[in-house]
């Protein structure tokens, strides 16, 4: 669902599925709505305007995370290059981050 | 709607200035209210009946005032008499129901030089109380409006910001867009003021780095340490999970707290350094910059207290779709988030979706929340003041006696 446009003239950039924050980051943004697992994503370091490719596990709605890379139960979250809590099940990647496998490290 | 533009205005990124009514202590209001002011919840009846009664007032209902005592009391007075001077207030009329402590509100607010006047209940009734007071208020308000508007350069200009219904959208395109407000418009001297302190709790490392130097970092570590004290810990029954983040914080995608401080603290921008750390409803007094203010996160009671400190314009993004408003504060809303854009078009004053898309980069989406705040100062309504929002929530820190 990623559609071509032109921006800057010539220039022909997709909007991206989900955007990273940081390089440092192991879970980056789904930034479109109704993703589907299987989804072909396009995804945007916004720091350092790098892409990368990553295909869904999961039907994720927008604004929610999903993971880079293989996160195991224990491991420490990274988003905006900072610790944002502990994963409390795994989580593959391409797979959806949020309540049900990932908390707080505080209170 | 939200980025169309209609005759003249003033443009971001050049001579910066706006329109507003100079106040007779030389502070600059965007806004040119008559207030009715109750000191107290029993008060309210009688201020809503004058608000009614004569036509351009606005009365500011509230739910305290009775048996304070201590600091407590203390902020409900900042509260007040800080409401009553901000300069978006032409005039006050303020009515109690007894006149000893009416009066310490007219005094506090008679220091800014603007007409204002106080009535007690006790001794009178409400009927006689509101008559009285509806001739004052007729006075006044034909007074304030035949005053005008003039050219005023942009550090007259006073501009806060809080978040609501944050997801994460917000920290990638609206706080960030705030951000880069900040960047840009404090080095012009603007007053600024971000706050929410139990939404730093995971980021407060970063926050405590932002202090213009290590003195102020440690009155801000202090600030922060005594209400994860005093407040999360002295009242807690769990980690908080059910309320920070809040159920539409989660939905929107939204884990974790320190999820929630980082993208939060995305609105003080790259550069800007906080100059002071300010009590709730405390008016800054260093000088022109960012001022942090130690807020609860709740939308409603953070904005009354930063009103209640002077501010004049306030820029408030949203993820989910927060609605809140301030009688006399007036809120813009900025959202990057789509669905809230298109579901709820109504309360969002400017659209940054184009930051998620790529389309938009944070320098122009913050050019153009300047040209909204000027807008907005110049007398363009915001959604949450055309939709009637007049959120005006007093911070209480304990029990009343």
């Amino acid at each position: 669902m990623s559609r071509k446009r032109t921006t800057k003239g010539t220039e022909i950039v997709a909007t991206p599925h989900f955007l990273v924050h940081s390089p440092k980051d192991n879970v980056g943004v789904v930034v479109v709505e109704g993703l589907k697992a299987g989804t072909d994503m396009l995804g945007v370091i916004t720091e350092t305007d790098k892409t990368l490719k990553l295909k869904s596990k999961a039907d994720i709605p927008i604004g929610h995370k999903v993971a880079l890379k293989p996160l195991k139960k224990g491991d420490t979250v990274i988003k905006y290059g900072e610790d944002i809590g502990k994963m409390v099940a795994d989580a593959g990647v391409g797979e959806h981050v949020h309540i049900q496998n990932l908390k707080t490290k505080r209170w | 709607m939200s980025s169309k533009s209609n005759g003249k205005r003033a443009k971001s990124g050049g001579n910066l200035s706006f329109h507003g009514w100079r106040r007779e202590n030389g502070r600059v209001g965007v806004r040119n209210h008559v207030v009715i002011l109750p000191l107290d919840d029993l008060s309210n009846a009688s201020c809503e009946a004058v608000a009614n009664n004569i036509k351009g007032t606005l009365a500011l209902p509230h739910a305290y005032g009775r048996l304070q005592f201590g600091k407590d009391l203390d902020l409900h007075f900042r509260t007040l008499i800080g409401a009553g001077s901000n300069p978006n207030v032409a005039a006050v009329v303020v009515i109690g129901i007894e006149e000893s402590w009416t009066k310490r509100v007219v005094d506090g607010i008679a220091k800014t030089g603007k007409p204002v006047i106080g009535f007690g209940i006790e001794g009178h009734g409400d009927v006689a109380t509101i008559a009285r007071a509806s001739y004052k208020a007729k006075e006044f308000v034909q007074w304030a409006s035949d005053l005008r508007r003039e050219e005023c350069s942009i550090e007259d200009l006073w501009v806060s910001t809080k978040c609501g219904e944050s997801d994460t959208t917000t920290g990638l395109s609206s706080c960030p867009t705030v951000g880069n407000m900040y960047d840009k418009l404090i080095p012009k001297g603007i007053y600024g003021c971000f706050g929410e302190t139990s939404e730093i709790t995971g980021a407060e490392h970063i926050a405590k780095e932002r202090a213009i130097n290590a003195k102020i970092g440690e009155k801000w570590m202090k600030v922060f340490k005594a209400y994860q004290d005093e407040v999360i810990e002295a009242h807690k029954v769990d980690d908080l999970s059910d309320s920070q983040p809040t159920k539409g914080n989660i939905a929107g995608g939204l884990t974790t707290i320190e999820e929630k401080a980082l993208g939060n603290l995305e609105k003080i921008g790259r550069k800007c350094k906080f100059i002071d750390v300010l009590e709730p409803a405390e008016a800054p007094s260093s000088g022109p910059g960012l001022y942090y203010m130690d807020t609860s996160s709740a939308a409603a009671e953070c904005v009354t207290l930063m009103a209640a400190a002077g501010y004049v314009v306030h820029t408030f993004p949203t993820g989910q779709g927060n609605v809140i408003g301030n009688p006399i504060l007036p809120v813009i809303k900025i959202s990057g988030n789509p669905k809230t854009v298109r579901t709820m078009a109504e309360h969002i004053d400017l659209d940054v979706t184009g930051i998620l898309r790529r389309e938009q980069t944070l320098d122009t989406a913050g050019d153009a929340l300047i040209d909204m705040i000027i807008r907005t100062a110049n007398g363009r309504l915001t959604a949450a003041e055309a939709l009637g929002h007049r959120e005006f929530v007093m911070t209480k820190l304990y029990r009343s006696a």
